[in-house]
């Protein structure tokens, strides 16, 4: 790594490790209803919400009424959603006349944004409208967040409470959510980064006569407002089609940093949330200490990759050596603004988290460069992870590890002073095989098929890891692609479309599960065989069962990607 | 079951008041707000910071364009349409094992209503040591010859741009010399080193350029 990079780095999680406590404080006290700085302005727009809406925001629900009202949230949404795609040619806002979506690609972008997946089939500017963009991306880039956070505050409520049979309000998490955090945040940074250069703005696109006297075509549009909230909410679709490469969508340095910060800072906050209102801040900075490390190491590791460049352009006369007035390294699909180290940090924040925004194409990367994005996203996206899902996932892990620590010792398990059960591990272990059930299945239909291999942009083990990718992604509620693949057709719309509704909702659900039987147990004393979850040993054990649950299972698949054209290009074989 | 469907009942009510307000509150009194403030104080950024000369817009700072003639520096390739399509962004998506990506395309005879033919790695550094007139066995920046992901960079590395000096001096007439100095005013740095990447804005150096060193009619 150059010396550069590394301050980056060093920089970038230091803020990061800064930011978590005050952040999750601040967030902890949004869902404890306790007065913040923010109550003056917002407090009355909340009780008017629920003025008008007949809630009741001191009456509590049960798990199950809890996972009804957002299911039955996300399926108007999606409704909701679906249908504005559908019509949008007749909808105002729409000055370049753009027409309405056809059914698969329609379903496919209405379950993505409702998924906080946020997964495009088709790019930004050629196929959704102003008021698409606006009201239907928009709003379920804001709300999913919100549910993501609400599920994780109903599993922290089930975690923390003994002897309990509700877990909260759904409809307060998800305003409180909405309005004190995701709202306040993303309009200070919309407004930073029109500072900077992102356009927000109404008009039809704009054609000038170059320097040259050709015509140039520039979109333009309301961006800056939507690509706060892409990033803070982990959603990650573009405004534009090359999304935050494009210099209208993150032009500068600053805007580079700011944006690649918003993706972890609300994951990270949550993790510092979770551990202090779960009764143990020293568990919740071995949590932060896992993802850090994990986050740290594939930092370096896509950074070294795409540093040393591809040796066919070695071969072919360019040199990639950084210094002397160049980034170097492999800049295919890279912005000059970022460089190397900018573009693979950016890489990590985005598959780590739920994002799947770029700021450089992942189609490109080198074969171990782009291997790292994919092992991110195969972890179910835990590390940091998504708002609110990231945590969740995590906890999925952390009662596997407990249990594996049970299993070893020959006790029942434990885990913050309640029994984990039959119950509990069946919901854990749906969570985690539904994952890798839908994405293998979907990936090996596509691997064998003309109408999967048909519309990849590269040929050979590139091509399985375009597909790979794509299911990958859309299982991990990513949205991130090895972009060169064509996804607009039937086969693609549909398979993504159901891998990102059970990535969704087989976590969300088993999770549920998870909240409501914790919370009706009663809390047992620790005794000498209670292994301590807040200690190093737990530590190291959660990141082995990250690595040998979340990775092993799909070791074939990666082998079939990525290692075989490692090997292709150590010894200049092309396909 | 009466209960569950009383529960189902109760639950209307807010789901679709809740769906309208926060609807209401994100997607039109959200962007319109920063639409509003951002238009009044940042009114230049909002609207794609256009440069203009001599009184009409040529383009905006932040977005490359193309550019061909030997008088002016040029930017990186570009697969965003037919080049520097800023309604079509994108990054060429090649893999670094492609042939085509590499070694190129050439146009397939059988279909004559598409054009396969696609300038891999080894035409892009033949045709730059050719027009700056490079030895046939200099190396090249990585940037010089490789796509940008949105296929608008408006950058190039100072690398890339001193290789093009004598190129533009000779086209306009003057001394490397002067070229090179305002190539020189032109390179920005990473701030504190390590923000950002040095780089030269393409469309902002060859506009001071027509202005310094118009061309001779």
């Amino acid at each position: 790594m150059t010396l550069s990079d590394t301050s980056f780095l060093i920089v970038y999680v230091a803020v990061l490790v800064a930011i978590a406590r005050p952040l999750g404080l601040f967030m902890m006290a949004v869902y404890e209803g306790r007065r913040t700085l923010l109550h003056p302005v917002i407090r009355p727009l909340e009780a008017g919400i629920y003025r008008v809406a007949g809630i009741d925001e001191r009456r509590e629900q049960g798990w199950r009424a809890y996972l009804f009202a957002l299911l039955g949230f996300n399926l108007a949404g999606f409704l909701l959603l679906y249908f504005i795609l559908r019509v949008q040619g007749s909808l105002p806002l729409n000055p370049e006349n753009l027409p309405g979506m056809k059914p698969s690609l329609a379903f496919n972008a209405a379950v993505s944004f409702t998924t906080n997946t946020n997964w495009q089939s088709d790019g930004g500017e050629t196929t959704a409208s102003y008021f698409s963009q606006m009201v239907g991306f928009t709003f379920q880039n804001f709300v999913s967040a919100a549910v993501g956070m609400a599920v994780l505050v109903a599993l922290i409520r089930g975690l923390s409470r003994h002897s309990a049979n509700t877990v909260g309000n759904f409809w307060v998490d998800l305003t409180r959510g909405t309005l004190y955090i995701l709202l306040p945040m993303s309009f200070i940074f919309a407004l930073f980064l029109v500072s900077q250069g992102v356009i927000q703005n109404f008009d039809s696109y704009r054609s000038v006569t170059t320097v040259e006297g050709a015509e140039q075509v520039l979109a333009m549009g309301p961006a800056a407002s939507q690509v706060a909230i892409k990033q803070l909410g982990t959603n990650g679709g573009g405004f534009f089609n090359a999304n935050s490469a494009v210099p209208f969508e993150n032009p500068t340095a600053w805007t580079n940093l700011l944006e690649m910060l918003a993706i972890l800072i609300i994951p990270a906050g949550l993790v510092y949330m979770y551990g202090k209102m779960v009764g143990s801040t020293r568990h919740g900075w071995i949590v932060f200490g896992v993802m850090t490390t994990w986050l740290v190491i594939m930092a370096v590791v896509a950074n070294v990759a795409e540093q040393s460049g591809n040796s066919n352009l070695a071969d072919a006369g360019v040199t990639q050596d950084a210094g002397d007035g160049q980034p170097g390294g492999n800049m295919e699909g890279k912005e000059v603004r970022f460089g190397i180290g900018q573009s693979t940090l950016w890489a990590n924040a985005t598959t780590l988290a739920s994002n799947g925004s770029v700021n450089s194409m992942h189609d490109s990367y080198t074969p171990l460069g782009g291997l790292v994005p994919m092992v991110n996203m195969l972890t179910s996206e835990v590390i940091f992870g998504g708002v609110g899902s990231g945590m969740y996932g995590m906890v999925i892990y952390i009662i596997l590890a407990v249990f594996i620590a049970g299993l070893m010792v020959g006790r029942t398990p434990e885990y913050l002073g309640k029994k984990i059960e039959a119950r509990e591990m069946k919901a854990v272990m749906l969570g985690v095989l539904a994952f890798s059930l839908v994405l293998l299945t979907w990936t090996a239909v596509g691997a064998v098929n003309s109408f999967g291999t048909d519309t990849t942009n590269n040929l050979g083990p590139h091509g399985f890891s375009e597909i790979f990718y794509a299911f990958t992604s859309g299982a991990a509620n990513n949205g991130s692609a090895f972009a060169g693949l064509g996804v607009n057709g039937t086969f693609y719309n549909v398979g993504i479309g159901v891998c990102m509704l059970v990535g969704r909702f087989l976590f969300i659900v088993p999770v549920m599960v998870i909240a409501g039987s914790m919370a009706a147990k009663k809390r047992v004393a620790p005794g000498p065989g209670t292994f301590p979850t807040d200690g190093l040993v737990f530590g190291g054990l959660l990141f082995g069962v990250i690595v040998i649950v979340g990775l092993l299972t799909f070791f074939p698949a990666i082998s079939l990607g990525p290692v075989v054209e490692h090997f292709m290009l150590r010894d200049g074989l092309l396909s | 079951m009466e209960n569950a469907l009383r529960d189902i009942r109760r639950e209307l009510r807010p789901l679709f008041a809740i769906t309208v307000l926060l609807l209401l509150l994100t997607s039109v009194a959200y962007p319109l707000a920063v639409t509003g403030i951002g238009q009044a104080v940042f009114n230049r950024q909002a609207n794609g910071s256009f440069i203009e000369v001599n009184g009409r817009p040529v383009g905006s700072s932040l977005v490359g364009q193309s550019f061909t003639g030997d008088q002016y520096f040029q930017g990186r390739p570009s697969a965003a349409g037919a080049g520097y399509d800023a309604a079509s962004s994108s990054g060429s998506n090649l893999g670094p094992t492609s042939a085509k990506f590499i070694e190129g395309s050439e146009d397939d005879p059988a279909t004559a209503e598409v054009d396969e033919s696609f300038a891999g790695i080894a035409q892009r550094v033949a045709a730059f040591r050719e027009s700056n007139g490079l030895a046939a066995d200099a190396t090249l920046p990585a940037d010089s010859v490789t796509a940008s992901g949105s296929g608008l960079d408006p950058h190039i590395s100072p690398a890339t741009a001193g290789l093009q000096v004598a190129r533009v001096a000779a086209a306009r007439g003057t001394s490397e010399a002067a070229v090179r100095q305002l190539l020189d005013a032109f390179t920005e740095d990473a701030f504190l080193g390590f923000i950002g990447q040095p780089r030269v804005n393409v469309l902002k150096l060859n506009i001071a350029m027509d202005e310094r060193f118009p061309l001779q009619p």
